[in-house]
């Protein structure tokens, strides 16, 4: 028998594939892409989640890893069509494979660097730390003008996926509905394992961890980076959905974003993040058609979540987590 | 022998708690470490985990100096500690919170599964609806999953219902009797004499009188413990 929270996952996940796929049947494309940005941002997100739901580790500074990502992907595009090479005579790509793993590697090892550092300290502190990283990242980028500062970088031509033609925004989408499905697997399979089990504990009380002998420390680490990496994945998907990458992906608004995504689902649940991309996306497109101001209804939306669900729109239709 | 501490010191920021604590545990020993209220029995216990880290004397376990080794490390080494009240991970269940814990050596599962049944029969459930009884069993279990050369109880039967003391007095004196060396902290002398090899007791933060459960007169008692 399946539990409640299950029912809804399976269902958040038929709809999510069943309504582009629908819109995409009756020529509306417009709604396929907003599904894209839906799945992506919920990837996003679960890469966030990874570090926030089960390692309690507020990170303001998942931008960083997003536009990293992003970048990775507009550079290597870029380069890939201009023929320059990169660095180290090492050439551009249009594969998105490619773009991928480097940008998941990058962004990954950026978040050892950052976790490294900032998970010396805790609370109110990691949370700092981790904004001034992700800024001086930005700033970074916007100071760079080789890969256009604060312009930002246009991706010409979407970056292709061995067979299938991404330029149809069905089938990127489809791409990305697979790369979040993956994800979502990957953090089943975290979740479960031991070293899982360990960084859940460690949220709950750090001494009692290093008491039956586990380094709080280390788990968060790889925590920390695995988490980036997934975000970064993410920020090369937006990017080739966009065909733009700008400094903004870097800038604050997106990290508390991610964490925006991350509440109104539900923290620490398998598909909080989804449900929380939804709403946001939907509330985004619904409230700002009505007006330019939509973001104060979603602070509003938000104080009611805080205040009243606290579990987010799953702890609302599913219950309590098991997981609190 | 297995632990030696020497001298220990040990304060909390301004104010000193311990002004040298000596006690040791032989291999496959019980060693009961007693004192009135706030005379240093958990604090002695957090010095030797490195939890409130000593700052003068000398904490060794099987002959390694633990100075300066990280809780986690020190649990490595082979400490295994079950803290006063009963400190699970609430949010876990009976299962996870034993297998996050676990490291290979005798102890399993199974092993702890047959030590309190009681687990076993709730080992889907989140730790943090268990009795007060059952979290402390988990407690002890969780200890014992990390196949600790020494096992250290603080307070392990305070405050829970006197068949659930016994239960887990009764798993007590069966790892003793296995071989087990263990250090332990409790106010319930009739149950902890007939345990322990020998006792310890601390009075304003010192090591005052060591001797065998035997030698543990009424007057010593009195003197030391007596209310």
């Amino acid at each position: 028998m399946l539990s409640r929270e299950s029912l809804i996952n399976i269902l958040l996940a038929v709809l999510l594939l069943a309504v582009p796929l629908a819109a995409n049947a009756y020529g509306e494309p417009f709604y396929v892409t907003l599904a894209t940005r839906v799945a992506i941002l919920a990837l996003a997100a679960t890469g966030l989640n990874l570090a926030l739901g089960l390692g309690g580790l507020v990170s303001f500074g998942h931008a960083a890893f997003f536009g990293i990502g992003g970048y990775a992907a507009g550079i290597l595009a870029t380069h890939g069509f201009s023929g320059d090479p990169l660095f180290f005579g090492l050439s551009g790509t249009n594969q998105m494979p490619v773009i991928w793993l480097v940008a998941m590697v990058a962004a990954g090892l950026v978040g050892l660097l950052i976790g490294a550092i900032s998970l010396r300290t805790s609370g109110v502190y990691f949370i700092m730390i981790t904004l001034a990283f992700a800024q001086m990242v930005y700033y970074f980028a916007i100071s760079w003008p080789a890969y256009g500062g604060e312009d930002g970088l246009s991706i010409l031509v979407r970056n292709q996926f061995p067979g299938v033609n991404t330029m149809r925004p069905v089938n990127f989408f489809l791409i990305c509905y697979v790369a979040l499905m993956a994800a979502l697997g990957l953090f089943v399979l975290i979740r479960s394992s031991r070293f899982g089990t360990a960084l859940q504990a460690a949220r709950q009380n750090e001494v009692r961890v290093a008491t039956v002998g586990i380094a709080p420390y280390r788990i968060r680490l790889t925590a920390f980076a695995l988490s980036a990496a997934m975000t970064g994945l993410a920020g090369a998907l937006f990017a080739d959905l966009n065909r733009f990458v700008s400094p903004s992906m870097l800038s604050w608004h997106m990290s508390g974003e991610l964490i925006v995504l991350i509440i109104l689902g539900g923290t620490g649940r398998l598909f909080g993040p989804l449900a929380g991309a939804a709403l946001f996306v939907i509330f985004e497109y619904v409230l700002g058609g009505l007006t330019e101001r939509w973001q104060f209804f979603l602070g509003l939306i938000l104080l009611g979540t805080v205040l009243f669900a606290r579990g987010g729109l799953l702890g609302l239709l599913a219950g309590k987590a098991r997981h609190g | 022998m297995l632990l030696d501490v020497s001298k220990i010191e040990a304060s909390y920021g301004a104010s000193q708690a311990l002004f040298g604590v000596d006690l040791a545990v032989a291999e496959g020993e019980a060693v009961a470490l007693m004192g009135r209220n706030g005379m240093g029995k958990t604090t002695t216990i957090r010095a030797i985990c490195n939890l409130n880290p000593p700052r003068a004397g000398s904490v060794r376990l099987a002959g390694t100096d633990l100075k300066g080794k990280p809780s986690h490390r020190v649990a490595k080494l082979g400490i295994g500690l079950v803290p006063e009240g009963r400190r699970c991970f609430p949010n876990l269940t009976v299962h996870e919170n034993l297998e996050a814990a676990a490291r290979p050596g005798s102890w399993t599962l199974e092993r702890v599964n047959a030590l309190f049944p009681r687990l076993a029969e709730r080992h889907a459930q989140m730790a943090r609806s268990l009795s007060g009884g059952e979290q402390q069993m988990l407690a002890i279990g969780r200890a014992l999953m990390t196949n600790p050369r020494l096992l250290i109880l603080d307070e392990a039967t305070e405050g829970l219902a006197p068949v659930i003391r016994q239960d887990i007095w009764a798993a007590i004196r069966k790892l003793k009797a296995e071989g087990l060396s263990i250090l332990v902290v409790d106010k319930t002398l009739s149950e902890l004499l007939p345990v322990a090899d020998r006792c310890v007791i601390l009075e304003n933060g010192k090591s005052v009188w060591q001797g065998t459960s035997a030698e543990l007169t009424a007057d010593v008692q009195d003197r030391y413990l007596g209310v």
